[in-house]
């Protein structure tokens, strides 16, 4: 029979635990856990970016409602435990519920702590620990306008940035005379409070509050010297304290925390602590990684794997505010015989402090610059002599010339519970182990069974030169080129982590992987932009300031700085009356050149930038949109005369080359795609070079694709022959949907076709109905955001900056 | 021929430029490109690539570089200077902030030679 499992508690602790146990012990346990908080299990750490409002509670849930039916797990949500029965071997929830247990595990986290000066009761003081407090400070940045933080650590500058992006004026008390005084010198302490007031995030040291005013809700805050400061909210983040009092009221042994062993037993055997309300080996961990590392050692405890013990844990930490750089790892607190090595670049907002005792390297703080963050943290917990690293140590790997060891060989040096990927805690043995067990050779084998590099991608490189330590030359390295020298990630890498890790803003996705410049660069941005926009056509707002100029400015800049103008003739298709329209627009505002285009349009070349609103206000009032001309994205689709008119004609080409056009214009693509329909084989249209043609014949249309005429000359390829137009429209909204989904920034359906294979697209958009349904039904939702006509966007008023002067000098005060 | 050192001109605001982006001056020297890197620096330069005269202004800005939106060549801000490979130079306008408002200064040279 199942042994009954007992959990107090569902933090990111026991949630990781459990991960492990039903991994390798389905079935072994009967479990149930009781939790104070009426949720599932989440990702605590990310709360900052939902109280920023740059994730919602969806994105954060770790374990969902349906993982826990899925294994046959019992949580009761919203019922804390009350008591422990160690003689019953029983537990009590607050709603009377009492469960028996053979083995118990207490994972109760911590508490914050509020300091009980007058007024720590009043509403509207709040605490930073979990959802509930986060809704409290939304509710108050929802009505309130001032907020004050007491606490300038990592948790208090994470609510102030949080609530400042909420729109609340914000102020953080600080006890010490520089913030983050327990990880940076006051030089870098300095640093970061001037990073912060640019935020305008104010921010006052060596105050010590005195009291918290007001009647029954908070007013402001009083500090000793007698300053007063207004405040709707007080949010107090000045520390937290184990809770171990249920542990210690059942008559387990306890300290600050609840006392474990190296296998997380506390002083009864059949119960376990661990996360925050253990302490061990004399510490108490507040970072979620030591914890990881209990909860996989617990996990083997209960199964009875005797081999696994926790040692202790070295942790690092990074500052989750969007914008500012700041990581810290080991320990740097100022004792005899220790030195520091310290650089410092004001110019650039750098600092780096190392501190070294005996010949190792003990702690790490980097600020501005946390690229070479992760070698530091090796080094620390490698805890081996740095030697001749050390002249060069500070500037990281880069700067080590010969004294570094290639890829392969620094992997082979770890040991095999060194942690490759953080955001799964997948160790170098476990990943080892997959590579022999499974006879996994590539990294996508790696990422499906063991999860590592899977998540936001930044360990990729280690996972690599670890498939190719344990497999020689067996190994194929995956040539990855790179975005552009601002990462060492490929496109697909950038991907994956945007539709894994959530990641929302270009901000996000740089601080998330690591860019090594600090705003990317004219390679990286739009492609970032693009892939955003498409993941999250929804939420994600277009970034102008990542666009090239045609895209930026809807019209293509010409060489000598004017544009050239192209309006939508759907299908190539114009009338007397958008004739008229366009002439009179050319008359009117001096347009030199009008030219037919080698895509069926009409192109009005050399208008002046200052002209463009002018010019699109008379267009739009004619009936015509953008022509996307300069988009990477639907360009034309031109037509033949078809059924309607010619002889020839098997089917209305015209009308299905309009009906295409009018469903699929105003989507963004990874480059430009131009269609063509042709009404038979003899193929007017041209639609056999095109990205995607249709070419119609008597039993219905042959769907083509992959065509090129300009750079490179390739006729295309027969993806489908279909019956009917809306099979035709349905087949190519998928495919481009496809395209959009999967296609590397600037790629255009031809090279994507070569590098991902035909018959890859065509199982997907022809073979699975289900699947090319799920595709249209994305490109549908994503068309809802994207059909907005640009210039009458523009024509009302959008980014009128673009097209003014900042200023005019006259001659006069120029040269008076 | 004027006597005086510099005469700052106040051409707006720096909000009124996009982070990350630039603002036209039309002045009687030529355009000038007033660039706002996302650190907030201010820069100016003649709107003019040297290389074939593209409008910087029109360029992306990446850290205290600008993408010239004809050719791609990049473009210091600080220096004026084309930046790799590539060899030309944009002439640099003075600019300075006081408080919110961007100042540039015309240089006299150039102010005369355009009357
Ligand atoms: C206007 C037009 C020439 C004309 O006067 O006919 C034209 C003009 C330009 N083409 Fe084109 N292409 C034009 C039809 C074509 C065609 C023929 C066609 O679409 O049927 C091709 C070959 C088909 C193809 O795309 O495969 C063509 C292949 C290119 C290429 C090469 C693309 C490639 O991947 O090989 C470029 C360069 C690029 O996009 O990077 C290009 C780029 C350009 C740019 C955007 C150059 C630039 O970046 O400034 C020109 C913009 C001028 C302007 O301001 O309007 N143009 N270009 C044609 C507009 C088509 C339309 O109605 O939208
Ligand atoms: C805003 C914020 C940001 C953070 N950022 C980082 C970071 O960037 N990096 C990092 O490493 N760490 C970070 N941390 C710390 C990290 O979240 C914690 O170390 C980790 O969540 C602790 O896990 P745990 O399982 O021990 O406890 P918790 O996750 O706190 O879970 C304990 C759970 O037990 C419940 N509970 C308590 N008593 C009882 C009872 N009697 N009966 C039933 N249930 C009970 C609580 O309600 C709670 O849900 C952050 C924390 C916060 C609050
Ligand atoms: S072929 Fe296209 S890109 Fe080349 S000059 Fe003509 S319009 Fe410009
Ligand atoms: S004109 Fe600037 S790069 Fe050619």
């Amino acid at each position: 029979m199942a042994q009954k499992l007992v959990i107090i508690g569902n933090g990111m602790a026991p949630g990781r635990a459990l991960e492990t146990l039903v991994a390798r012990a389905p079935g072994q346990f009967d479990i149930t856990i009781f939790n104070a908080e009426p949720r599932v299990n989440y990702d605590r750490i990310m709360l900052s970016p939902v109280l920023s409002g740059e994730k919602s509670f969806e994105d954060i849930v770790i374990h969902d409602d349906a993982w826990y039916r899925r294994h046959g797990i019992t949580l009761l949500k919203g019922c804390p435990v009350t008591a422990i029965d160690r003689a019953a071997k029983t537990v009590t929830g607050a709603d009377g519920t009492i469960a028996p247990y053979d083995k118990l595990i207490v994972a109760t986290g911590s508490s914050p702590i509020i300091i009980p000066i007058p007024g720590h009761t009043l509403a509207g003081v709040v605490a930073y620990r979990d959802l509930d407090d986060v809704d409290a400070m939304l509710k108050a940045a929802a009505i309130g306008r001032h907020a004050v933080v007491i606490g300038g650590g990592l948790l208090g500058l994470e609510a102030a940035a949080g609530l400042k992006l909420r729109g609340m004026q914000v102020t953080v008390l600080h006890l010490m005379p520089t913030l983050m005084e327990r990880q940076l010198d006051p030089a870098a302490g300095h640093l970061l409070e001037q990073a912060m007031q640019k935020r305008g995030i104010d921010v006052i040291c060596r105050a010590n509050t005195h009291a918290i005013l007001g009647d029954t809700h908070v007013t402001g805050v009083r500090l000793d010297d007698g300053r007063e400061i207004l405040a709707d909210i007080v949010v107090m983040a000045v520390g937290i304290r184990p809770n171990a009092g249920l542990a210690k009221a059942s008559g387990i042994e306890v300290n600050r925390g609840i006392l474990v062993d190296d296998r997380m037993h506390t002083s009864d055997p059949d119960i376990l602590a661990l996360g925050e309300c253990a302490e061990h080996g004399g510490t108490c961990y507040g970072l979620v990684a030591p914890l990881y590392e209990m909860a996989k050692v617990a996990a083997a405890t209960l199964i009875g794997d005797a081999s696994a013990a926790y040692r202790g844990s070295v942790t690092a930490t990074k500052l989750k505010v969007t914008g500012i750089d700041l990581f810290s790892a080991g320990d740097f607190a100022d004792r005899k015989g220790r030195e520091e090595i310290v650089l410092r670049d004001p110019a650039r907002g750098v600092y780096k402090r190392l501190v070294i005792e005996g010949e190792r390297l003990v702690g790490a703080v980097l600020y501005g610059d946390t690229g070479d963050g992760a070698w530091f943290f090796d080094l620390i917990k490698g805890d081996k002599p740095i030697g001749s690293l050390r002249d060069m140590l500070i500037f990281g790997p880069a700067f080590q010339g010969g004294a570094v060891l290639p890829p392969t060989a620094a992997v082979a040096a770890l040991s095999d519970d060194t942690e490759i990927c953080g955001c799964n805690g997948v160790c170098k043995g476990d990943i080892l182990a997959a590579i022999a067990d499974k006879g996994l050779t590539t990294l996508a084998g790696v990422r499906a069974h063991t999860k590592a590099s899977a998540s936001c991608g930044t360990c990729t490189g280690k996972v690599e030169a670890l498939l190719a330590h344990a497999l020689g030359g067996a190994y194929e390295k995956r040539t990855v080129e790179p975005v552009c020298l601002c990462t060492d990630l490929g496109h697909d890498d950038v991907r994956r982590a945007i539709r894994e890790g959530k990641l929302k803003s270009t901000h996000a996705v740089m601080q998330a992987l690591s860019w090594k410049s600090s705003c990317g660069c004219a390679k990286c941005r739009p492609a970032i932009n693009y892939y955003l926009l498409c993941q999250w056509p929804d939420e994600y707002r277009d970034d102008s300031r990542s666009r090239f100029v045609n895209e930026r400015l809807h019209a293509n800049i010409q060489k000598d700085g004017t544009y050239s103008v192209v309006p939508r003739l759907w299908g190539g298709v114009t009338s007397p009356k958008e004739l008229r329209a366009i002439a009179d627009v050319a008359d009117k505002f001096n347009i030199p050149t009008v030219k037919v285009t080698g895509g069926q349009r009409i192109d009005l070349l050399g208008v002046r930038k200052e002209d463009l609103p002018g010019v699109w206000a008379d267009l739009n009032a004619a009936g015509m949109v953008s022509g996307h001309a300069y988009a990477k994205g639907l360009r034309t689709v031109k037509t033949c005369v078809g059924s309607e008119w010619c002889r020839f004609g098997t089917q209305d080409s015209t009308g299905l080359g309009i009906k295409l056009e009018r469903y699929l214009w105003g989507s963004w693509s990874p480059a430009k795609v131009k269609l063509a329909v042709s009404g038979c084989p003899r193929n007017c249209a041209e639609a056999t070079c095109k990205d995607i043609g249709v070419v119609c014949v008597e039993s219905g249309f042959e769907i083509h694709y992959a065509g090129a005429a300009g750079l490179h000359i390739q006729g295309t390829i027969v993806l489908a022959k279909v019956a009917t137009e809306d099979e035709c429209v349905e087949v190519i909204a998928a495919l481009l949907q496809l395209y959009r989904e999967d296609g590397r920034y600037l790629e255009r359906i031809y090279k994507w076709m070569a590098r991902v294979g035909h018959e890859g697209v065509v199982a997907k958009v022809v073979d699975d109905v289900e699947g090319r349904k799920a595709l249209v039904q994305r490109f549908e939702f994503s068309q809802v955001f994207a059909q907005v006509d640009p210039w009458a966007e523009r024509v009302a008023g959008l980014d009128a900056h673009e097209f003014a002067p900042l200023a005019v000098i006259p001659f006069s005060e120029a040269a008076e | 021929m004027t006597t005086h050192d510099v005469d700052w001109i106040d051409v707006g605001r720096i909000v009124d430029i996009p982070l990350r982006g630039s603002r036209v001056v039309a002045s009687p020297i030529g355009d000038i490109a007033v660039f706002r890197a996302a650190d907030d620096a201010v820069f100016a330069l003649r709107d003019r690539c040297p290389h074939k005269g593209g409008p910087l202004s029109q360029g992306i800005v990446h850290e205290h570089s600008v993408t010239c939106p004809l050719h791609n060549w990049v473009i210091s801000l600080a220096s004026g200077e084309a930046t790799g490979a590539d060899r030309g130079c944009t002439p640099k306008i003075p600019v300075r902030l006081d408080g919110d408002r961007v100042m540039i200064a015309l240089p006299e040279t150039m102010a005369e030679a355009a009357e």
